[in-house]
């Protein structure tokens, strides 16, 4: 199990144990996670799953794919660090990831 | 004089459950016509995800959205249903003869013995974009769509996505427009290169500014915009602006639905698991839109939601017919309304 930490637009930290694998959205909603509104149920069609990913795990996680991006266009203020968190598979390397939830999904 | 189509039966949505109730409704020798939003058949499978892998149809361990589509298309071709694409039913109501009449957007009259409601999960509609206060504009100066292009001549347009939709209409109202402007995220497009190139080239020329960044605010009075705060890597910048097309991609809307006096249990109808008929006799709802205890908005279910339904409305639609259940297997009437030969 790896551990990763989503914060609340509240400030409330949800620390989680996620199968590596699953996706931080399943996660997030499986333990339900306010302000992950994942709408589309994960394919990546939609921008209601929106998360931050904190600086110093940026480059763990990555860049966010050519049709990630696309979807991107559609989220509500969109930063550097933005990424969809249907799209973050969580494994060895993410153990310890924190993201955070934007004020508002699209 | 209104001009009423008359039929069997309408399916509200075009999804994979309304397409498979087209099978099922034909086996009964029941005609159906369906109407969707969209401009094409599959729903969501089209909409969604029509790439993407789905994995529960029985007997196909892995197909695409569009690859259920066209065999649904195929499998429902020999009874010919009628398509209503990029139109949203407005009204349905219960006329005196027991039949039902719908009315779509586009002023067209339905008359039909039965209605089956397979929207899913609503009707895909533009979607808002998160800019505070939009409302307050919207359908004065903020539009989401352009009906007529001369209600924004002589205008400053602001064009915001993308998308196809963003640069064809940035391409199309540049013309009419006194000034356009379009905003994007960043500098890469999904839209079609030739549309982008285009438009860069226009951009080049002076004819017309692109903006990267995103519109965080609006200012203006009584429904009118003035202007458009863009906030960019090199910070905000105010665009004038008595025009806003914002293109934010397509959300799922319950939409008129609501006010059709049917039962609902949080925003989806109320139906029984013997006919998945409605509270109104006549009137069916199936696949995602539809609410039962132990429900499961799984396609495989609206399948057999649409079968049951289908057995039912035929009773309703022939009173008089004796009601045969058969297998498609064995049966040779079947078989000659499928075309087997």
């Amino acid at each position: 199990m790896t551990k990763i930490t989503i914060v609340a637009n509240d400030g409330t930290r949800y620390e989680l144990e996620a199968e590596n694998g699953s996706t931080v959205m399943e996660n997030a909603v499986r333990n339900a996670v306010p302000g992950i509104e994942a709408e589309c149920g994960g394919a990546c069609a939609c921008a209601t799953c929106h998360v931050y990913v904190h600086e110093a795990w940026k480059e763990a996680v990555g860049e966010p794919e050519a049709m990630e991006e696309d979807m991107l266009d559609f989220a509500y203020d969109v930063r550097p660090t933005s990424r969809l968190s249907c799209q973050i598979r969580v494994s060895d390397a993410l153990d310890g990831l924190i993201v955070s939830v934007p004020e508002r999904q699209a | 004089m209104r001009n009423v189509i008359e039929t069997d039966v309408v399916i509200i949505g075009a999804g994979p459950v309304g397409l498979f109730a087209v099978f099922e409704l034909g086996l009964y020798d029941l005609r159906c016509h369906l109407i969707d939003i969209l401009d094409r058949p599959g729903g969501q499978c089209a909409e969604l995800y029509p790439e993407k892998p789905i994995y529960d149809i029985p007997a196909w361990p892995e197909i695409s959205g569009a690859g259920l589509t066209e065999r649904l298309m195929e499998q429902i071709k020999p009874f010919h249903p009628e398509f209503h694409f990029n139109r949203m039913v407005q009204s349905l109501k219960k006329l005196e003869d027991g039949r039902f009449e719908v009315e779509t957007d586009e002023n067209e009259v339905f008359h039909a013995k039965i209605v089956v409601i397979a929207a899913g999960g609503g009707s895909f509609q533009p979607k808002r974009p998160p800019i505070p206060g939009i409302e307050a504009y919207e359908d004065k100066s903020v539009f989401y769509s352009v009906r007529r292009m001369e209600e924004f001549r002589d205008h400053d347009v602001l064009i915001v996505g993308g998308g196809d939709s963003a640069l064809d209409w940035t391409l199309n109202l540049q013309p009419l427009a006194r000034s356009l402007t379009l905003v994007h995220r960043r500098p890469e497009f999904r839209a079609a290169p030739d549309s982008v190139n285009k438009m860069f080239a226009m951009q080049e020329k002076g004819d017309l500014n692109f903006e990267i960044g995103q519109v965080t605010g609006l200012s203006g009075a009584d429904g009118q915009i003035e202007a458009a705060t863009v906030k960019g890597p090199d910070g905000e910048v105010e665009v004038k602006a008595t025009r806003l097309l914002p293109f934010f991609g397509l959300t799922m809307k319950l939409g008129p639905i609501a006010d059709w006096g049917l039962n609902l249990h949080e925003n989806l109808i109320t139906v029984d698991t013997e006919k998945f008929q409605t509270s109104v006799p006549g009137i069916f709802a199936i696949g995602d839109i539809n609410w039962y205890p132990g429900k499961l908005k799984l396609i495989l279910s609206g399948f057999h939601e649409a079968a049951l339904m289908a057995h039912a409305a035929k009773k309703i639609a022939h009173p008089e017919a004796k009601v045969v259940f058969q297998y498609t297997t064995s049966s040779t009437s079947l078989q000659k309304k499928l075309g087997v030969k």
